[in-house]
């Protein structure tokens, strides 16, 4: 096994990303119909896509597994179409952003519910597309509440193991990620890496968390509001 | 405040009552899960009022168990080496040390064999991009399989090619699903899915493959371990382990 921290470390942080990033713009964009499609099974469509929130990862990941694998629903389509996803890192970009979606959609689904939509009426009254309503008015109003749920969305990305492992397995440089890293080290007795993993997983942890509340909007006005007298 | 007393007092009891019970635990390779669970079955119908648990796993995970603590009684590893690290670390009595059991070592296809692998040259080709095998840091069979590969020359371009399993049992799933084109586990992991995993041929280990077991060593050891050591060992025993296809020692 390599020592090396460097390694699974690049490689959480890239597929934390990419599943971020995707989450982000599937959660958006589902929280947005949902919030515009207003029926009674809205809330049951919710709750299904919610469910990777609430489901034990293994399970998650033996539904992408049965989904995706090579001899899966999808997943012959998938190869004849060049695309692999089980046993690569890709694969574990998929698993993170199904676990990390929720995270998206309950927030953004929130934000645009409390979103005024005379504001929205008023944009569409004065000849905006409805393209148009959505990037200028309604995603700008509700980017704070958004954005809380993007950082956890990549918290729990960053985070991800269970589904990780059945999609991905553990291929040192490709699909070993940082907690994937860990659990070999233990299971392996190799203390020290694993001490050391931890403790570098920790560090990464404090960092995304303080560049968090350092970017999120107003959290430096409300220390200064808080401040003033 | 009663009824969070008694709500403690619950999940207390819940929690202590399996430490205190006076059971057997056996804690033994992945690759003995069933003819382990079909020996613990029968000892325990020989033995009334003991209850004999067992704990399969990767045998240095499961060494990783007991040396955490783990309230195991006895250690039954597939090969010798996690046996060794057990004896380096005190956690079982070298003096009860055995070999019970010999076993090879097989390389296996999915049912069709997709990738048209008949020997292990045909794992050199492009058409083979997957090989799962057991992570040698932790797993036996993945030792073993290094190990025997490095001497035909075939590692690099299997380890090129690796798809590493958490226990040999991970590997047969791989492999069983068709999620990989060629596996590496023991022939009695193969046995057990004769119609869904066919055997290409069995490959030459430098060190024969011999399962060790041995008592652990710790306070409060259930004093029947030695006697299911001796069941192991004994005709009736080894009798059960050939019935899933594993050799004597």
């Amino acid at each position: 096994m390599s020592s090396s921290v460097w390694v699974p470390l690049l490689l959480s942080l890239k597929v934390a990303a990419w599943a971020t990033l995707l989450a982000t713009v599937l959660g958006v964009a589902v929280a947005y119909g949902l919030s515009l499609w207003s029926s009674r099974w809205c809330d049951l469509v919710d709750a299904v896509l919610t469910l990777p929130m609430v489901l034990p990862p293994t399970v998650t990941g033996y539904y992408l597994l049965v989904l995706l694998g090579r001899r899966g629903w999808l997943g012959p389509w998938l190869a004849d179409m060049g695309i692999e996803l089980v046993f690569t890192w890709q694969g574990a970009v998929v698993a993170a952003s199904v676990v990390a979606f929720p995270m998206v959609l309950k927030a953004a689904r929130a934000a645009f519910l409390d979103v005024d939509h005379r504001l929205e009426q008023a944009a569409s009254a004065l000849g905006v597309s409805p393209a148009a309503v959505f990037f200028r008015v309604s995603l700008p109003l509700a980017s704070r509440g958004i954005l809380a749920g993007v950082l956890l969305a990549f918290a729990r990305a960053l985070g991800e193991f269970g589904a990780t492992l059945m999609v991905a397995g553990s291929i040192p440089g490709r699909t070993q990620t940082l907690s994937i890293a860990i659990y070999e080290a233990v299971q392996a007795g190799e203390d020290g890496y694993a001490n050391f993993l931890v403790l570098v997983t920790s560090a990464t942890c404090i960092a995304a968390l303080c560049l968090a509340a350092w970017l999120t909007p107003g959290a430096g006005r409300l220390r200064k509001a808080r401040r003033a007298p | 405040m009663q009824i969070r007393r008694l709500m403690l007092a619950c999940a207390l009891s819940c929690v202590m009552a399996p430490a205190m019970a006076q059971d057997l635990l056996v804690s033994a390779a992945a690759s003995l899960t069933n003819a382990f669970k079909d020996l613990a079955a029968q000892y325990q119908a020989a033995h009334p009022g003991l209850q004999v648990q067992t704990n399969f796993g990767a045998s240095d995970v499961v060494l990783q168990q007991i040396i955490q603590g783990a309230p195991a009684d006895v250690f039954a590893s597939a090969d010798q080496k996690a046996m060794d690290k057990a004896v380096e670390a005190q956690a079982v009595d070298p003096s009860t040390r055995r070999d019970f059991v010999r076993n090879e070592v097989v390389l296996i296809v999915p049912a069709g064999n997709p990738a048209g692998i008949r020997s292990l040259e045909d794992l050199h080709g492009d058409k083979v991009t997957r090989i799962a095998f057991g992570n040698p840091a932790s797993v036996p069979v993945g030792r073993y399989t290094q190990a025997a590969l490095e001497q035909s020359g075939d590692w690099q371009a299997v380890q090129s090619r690796e798809i590493l399993g958490q226990n040999v049992r991970q590997v047969l799933s791989y492999v069983e699903r068709g999620e990989v084109d060629a596996g590496f586990v023991f022939a009695t992991d193969a046995a057990l899915m004769k119609d869904k995993v066919t055997v290409v041929q069995s490959v030459q280990t430098p060190t024969p493959v011999v399962y060790p077991i041995a008592l652990v060593r710790r306070e409060g050891r259930a004093p029947q371990a030695q006697g299911f050591l001796d069941y192991v060992l004994s005709d009736a025993g080894q009798s059960i382990l050939a019935k899933y296809g594993f050799a004597k020692p």
